[in-house]
């Protein structure tokens, strides 16, 4: 009986949880400029979003671009700069690196707002104009504080004195570095890439503010926009539903993978 | 001059970490072919010592010549030098196979030829069949095994191992020291070998270099170090053995334990105080009293797997620990007997404690940077002396706050019927204590020294 | 290995220029006029104004109903997800973070519609639906894991003397899992407090939420009032920060 009400409970929670976005998948299969008309079952919403031919739907083609784009050059660019900065970090003591640990924590803490407005103010005070640049700066400054967060363990869980096995077996500090250490941090700045780059493509607010008047779109602002216009671009719905299924794939894949070297270490 | 003989040379080295001294003033020589081992407790200066000559630590003095060259300057990747690490720091996301060809690699050496080296070192350390082996997925004994031939494919002119046989459990640290000696055997290659375990020092090495707190305390082959410890600290570091107070009353006759032994040492002069080392395995004890030199009573007997460690209170007060194959009971009265060979007479390094201090005014001295009450002096204020206090006289405190001076017990030496501590002051001074009571190595200490205990001397120019 | 810690030189340079210097220009531009002189009048501004100042108790009201709506929902669910006599799978979690990773613009949208289709008015009831939607996830995982990583032999222990179920529950399981709630809220309240898209979204505009004036203001070429809004938000946003000293680390590492 507890069993019973427990599991009910967590369905309930499931069912309202997922009920927007299965709301927005099936009306993906319906022509209808309205979210909540049914029309009759079409695919054309998908057609559309392939071809681009529809007008509406070439903008939002290319605000999806621009959000990919924006969020590997900004993961990537965080990924190495936060790698670098992770191994610095690890190697200072005492009161530098508390500070450097706190600044790293100020944009995690920070509201996307204020993120947004501030570095909007930056680049006013500086006179540079905003575009691209400006925001994968601004997205940087967000997301290399979690690659930093996640490369950080790995230095620390380094094992012991491999970098200077290899300078003793003739590895120059450069090669041991590039041969020895990053193939041991490679998993952790895997994950601080991934997270920066979802981090990116999730943002809405500090796009909002950087991308200036030259009018570049992500995905977020495109739907903002959209939406306070009045009515939705109706690709988004077929958009939104692939994009739900393949980050469904992505985490069970993940997931089943993660379960299984669990297993494998516990067998050991 | 460059003696072909040896292969490194260590000129005054001295590292300092910040404040702490480390190493202070380290002068030895290895020759070629040598397997020589650092031996002392942990925090004794023998890794860093190691670790200057691989060169991952700048000395802070001295130098390090192999073959005749100063190498200080040279990074260890350019050294012909090559390391076995403490948790043998293989590299994880490589196989056996890549992880020994990683030296080779970096020098650009033929495919083929890292091939036919790699099979052979292999063969050598006994893990033919593992080259595609992920290392994680090896024991701790053939981890170790693959750390050694990484270092040996690269036919270094040294290999320096920093604790190798740590890690290993009991058995497998006895194999791995056999099979260790016959690779040095086999190979002719200098080794340097770091540990604090004195079983394994000597049984692998052919010179010892004993050290504690920075210095070398003996260097000499096993059973120099062995039969014929130069100090205290070193006899109570190699084996078990039993330190007392003894008086040299003439040549070849000493007292201990009050009873006057024949023994083989000369020069000391007459009724010198001098420290007595005798091992356990060498007090003979039987129970037939007729043909013994002194007496005593069982006060203990375990069983030790091959000898019984008994402990005797002699007739005179003093405790002796001694091994037989024999069994005794509690309480059995025994008899017992040193051969005149077996007794190592030390001189001591000193009899008392001695400081510098200064005058305060005709009832204060300071000294160990603290004042003390002391008898009326007639001595001006701010004139230097030299104060002296009796190991027996220092009064130790449990709490800190009681005492003049604080400080922590640094080493402790049992010496039959009592302790002989060293404690280290908040001024980094030794304070040498001589006591009934039990302390532990560690303890915190407030030291208090009576105004009647404390003698004042004139400093003799 | 010495130099290396020499690496960190570009990334503090990044961040004293992209983050320490874009949120002094906040404070400076929050005492300037529009002329660049210095002034108090934005901040006297806000306080002399009541809508501003409505906005923003409205704003706080919002957060926390919404904190505390997600902790009275979520850590029964963190709780029952936690327990394997009710969960035995690992995928449901998965379930329950898996929305964080749908844009949250389009799922609020979404729930905009489908009150729209099911007649129900829009205005503070569902906009407090709306948030509770989209930050519950936020609030289950910190708390769900620190439940999970929780040694069994502390409630065994309890029952071993003589503590019933509930007593186990609120004396020993309630009190090791608030970190996980201290994280759940800083990273709950801190979002509510700042957004606006969402409140513009669920009322149909019609109720403003602070982040939503802020936004207004900086549109508006407004900045310097703007600024000192956002200066106001991030004197709050610090002080509840402070109360949660170290949990902020833990609350975004828990999410790696």
């Amino acid at each position: 009986m507890k069993k019973f009400l427990a599991q009910t409970y967590l369905w309930i929670l499931l069912i309202l949880l997922y009920a927007p976005l299965i709301f927005i998948a099936i009306f993906s299969f319906t022509e209808a400029r309205v979210l909540g008309n049914w029309t009759g079952f079409s695919t054309q919403l998908y057609e559309n979003l392939f071809t681009g031919n529809v007008n509406g739907s070439a903008s939002l083609i290319s605000a999806v671009r621009n959000t990919f784009i924006i969020a590997i050059v900004a993961a990537l660019i965080s990924t190495v700069l936060g790698t670098l900065a992770a191994i610095g970090i690890h190697n200072l003591r005492g009161r530098k690196k508390s500070t450097m640990l706190f600044l790293n924590n100020i944009p995690m803490l920070n509201p996307d707002i204020i993120t947004g407005v501030s570095l909007f103010l930056l680049f006013v005070f500086l006179r540079i104009s905003q575009g691209y640049a400006t925001v994968v700066l601004a997205h940087v400054t967000f997301c290399t504080p979690y690659v930093v967060l996640s490369v950080l363990p790995r230095i620390t869980q380094l094992s012991p004195n491999t970098y200077e096995a290899a300078l003793d077996l003739g590895a120059t500090p450069m090669q041991a570095l590039w041969k020895v250490i990053v193939p041991q941090l490679r998993p952790g700045m895997v994950s601080g890439f991934f997270l920066a780059f979802t981090m990116s493509l999730d943002d809405f607010a500090v796009t909002f503010f950087t991308r200036g008047t030259i009018g570049l779109d992500t995905l977020s602002t495109f739907i903002y926009t959209d939406a306070r216009k009045g009515g939705l671009t109706p690709e988004l719905r077929p958009l939104m539903t692939l994009i739900f299924l393949i980050i469904l794939i992505l985490l069970v894949i993940i997931n089943v993978r993660q379960a299984k070297q669990q297993n494998s270490i516990k067998n050991k | 001059m460059v003696n072909r003989d040896v292969i490194i040379d260590i000129r005054h080295l001295s590292k300092s970490f910040g404040d702490k001294k480390v190493l202070d003033d380290i002068n030895f020589y290895i020759r070629r072919g040598e397997f020589i081992t650092l031996l002392g407790p942990s925090g004794c200066g023998k890794t860093t010592t190691l670790r200057i000559i691989a060169g991952f630590v700048e000395p802070t003095e001295g130098q390090v010549l192999l073959d005749g060259k100063d190498i200080s300057g040279i990074p260890p990747y350019q050294r012909p030098l090559n390391t076995v690490f403490q948790r043998y720091a293989l590299f994880p996301h490589l196989d056996v196979y890549d992880n020994i060809a990683f030296g080779l690699k970096l020098k650009n050496v033929p495919e083929d030829e890292i091939d036919k080296k790699v099979r052979k070192v292999l063969k050598l350390v006994s893990m033919s069949d593992y080259e595609s082996r992920d290392v994680d997925s090896l024991s701790g004994g053939q981890q170790q095994r693959v750390a050694i031939a990484r270092a040996l494919v690269n036919q270094p002119k040294v290999l320096l191992l920093d604790e190798p046989l740590a890690a290993l459990d009991l058995k497998m640290r006895k194999d791995m020291q056999i099979e260790l000696k016959e690779m040095h055997e086999k190979l002719g290659i200098t080794f340097i070998y770091v540990t604090h375990d004195q079983e394994e020092a000597l049984t692998l090495s052919d010179t010892i270099v004993v050290m504690n707190e920075g210095k070398i305390q003996q260097i000499g082959t096993p059973t120099d170090i062995y039969n014929e410890p130069q100090n205290e600290f070193v006899a109570d570091f190699i084996g078990e053995s039993n330190i007392l107070n003894g008086t040299m009353l003439c040549d070849r006759k000493v007292n201990f334990v009050d009873h006057d032994f024949d023994c083989v040492d000369e020069g000391f002069g007459e009724n010198v105080p001098v420290d007595v080392v005798v091992r356990p395995e060498d007090v003979e004890i039987r129970k037939d009293q007729s043909k013994a030199e002194f007496f005593g009573t069982v006060s203990s007997c375990t069983f030790k797997g091959v000898f019984y460690q008994i402990f005797v209170n002699t007739e005179t007060g003093f405790e002796l620990m001694v091994q037989n194959y024999r069994k005794y009971d509690v309480g059995e009265k025994v008899g017992m007997q040193i051969q005149p060979g077996n007794i190592q007479v030390m001189r001591k390094p000193r009899i008392r404690n001695t400081f510098n201090g200064e005058i305060i005014d005709n009832t204060h001295v300071c000294f160990l940077g603290e004042s003390f009450e002391c008898k009326p002096t007639e001595l001006k204020a701010g004139t230097e002396v030299k104060v002296e206090v009796e190991f027996k006289n220092i009064d130790l405190q449990d709490h800190q706050e009681e005492g003049t001076v604080n400080g922590e017990v640094h080493f402790i030496l049992y010496k039959g019927d009592h302790y002989h501590l060293t404690v280290l002051t908040e001024s980094g001074e030794h304070v040498y204590v001589d006591t009934q009571d039990i302390w532990d190595k560690g303890d915190l200490v407030g030291i208090n020294i009576a105004a009647r205990d404390i003698k004042i001397g004139k400093i003799d120019e | 290995m010495s130099k290396r810690h020499n690496w960190s030189i570009p990334y503090f340079v990044f961040m004293v220029l992209f983050v320490v210097l874009p949120l002094l220009l906040v404070a400076v531009y929050a005492f300037q006029d529009g002329n660049g002189r210095f002034t108090f009048a934005n901040i006297v501004r806000f306080f002399s104004d009541s809508n501003a100042l409505s906005t923003f108790a409205l704003s706080i009201e919002v957060a926390i109903e919404n904190t505390v709506l997600c902790i009275l929902i979520g850590y029964p669910a963190a709780w029952l997800l936690a327990n394997r006599k009710y969960n035995r799978s690992a995928v449901t979690i998965i379930l329950f973070i898996l929305p964080m990773w749908i844009n949250a613009l389009m799922r609020t949208l979404a729930t905009a519609e489908l009150f729209n289709i099911l007649g129900v008015q829009l205005g503070k009831g569902t906009l407090l639906y709306g948030m509770v939607y989209d930050y519950l996830p936020f609030m289950i995982y910190p708390i769900y894991t620190i439940l999970q990583k929780m040694d069994k032999s502390y409630a065994e222990a309890a029952e071993d003397l003589g503590a019933t179920p509930s007593q186990v529950f609120w004396k020993v399981t309630v009190p090791l899992s608030m970190p996980g709630v201290r994280s759940g809220i800083l990273m709950v309240f801190m979002p509510t407090v700042s957004t606006f898209a969402i409140s513009e979204f669920l009322t149909n505009n019609k109720i403003k939420l602070f982040g939503t004036i802020i936004q207004e203001n900086i549109n508006s070429s407004m900045w310097n009032y703007g600024a000192a809004l956002a200066l106001i938000m991030l004197l709050i946003i610090g002080i509840s920060t402070l109360f949660n000293k170290n949990d902020g680390e833990e609350a975004e590492s828990s999410l790696i």
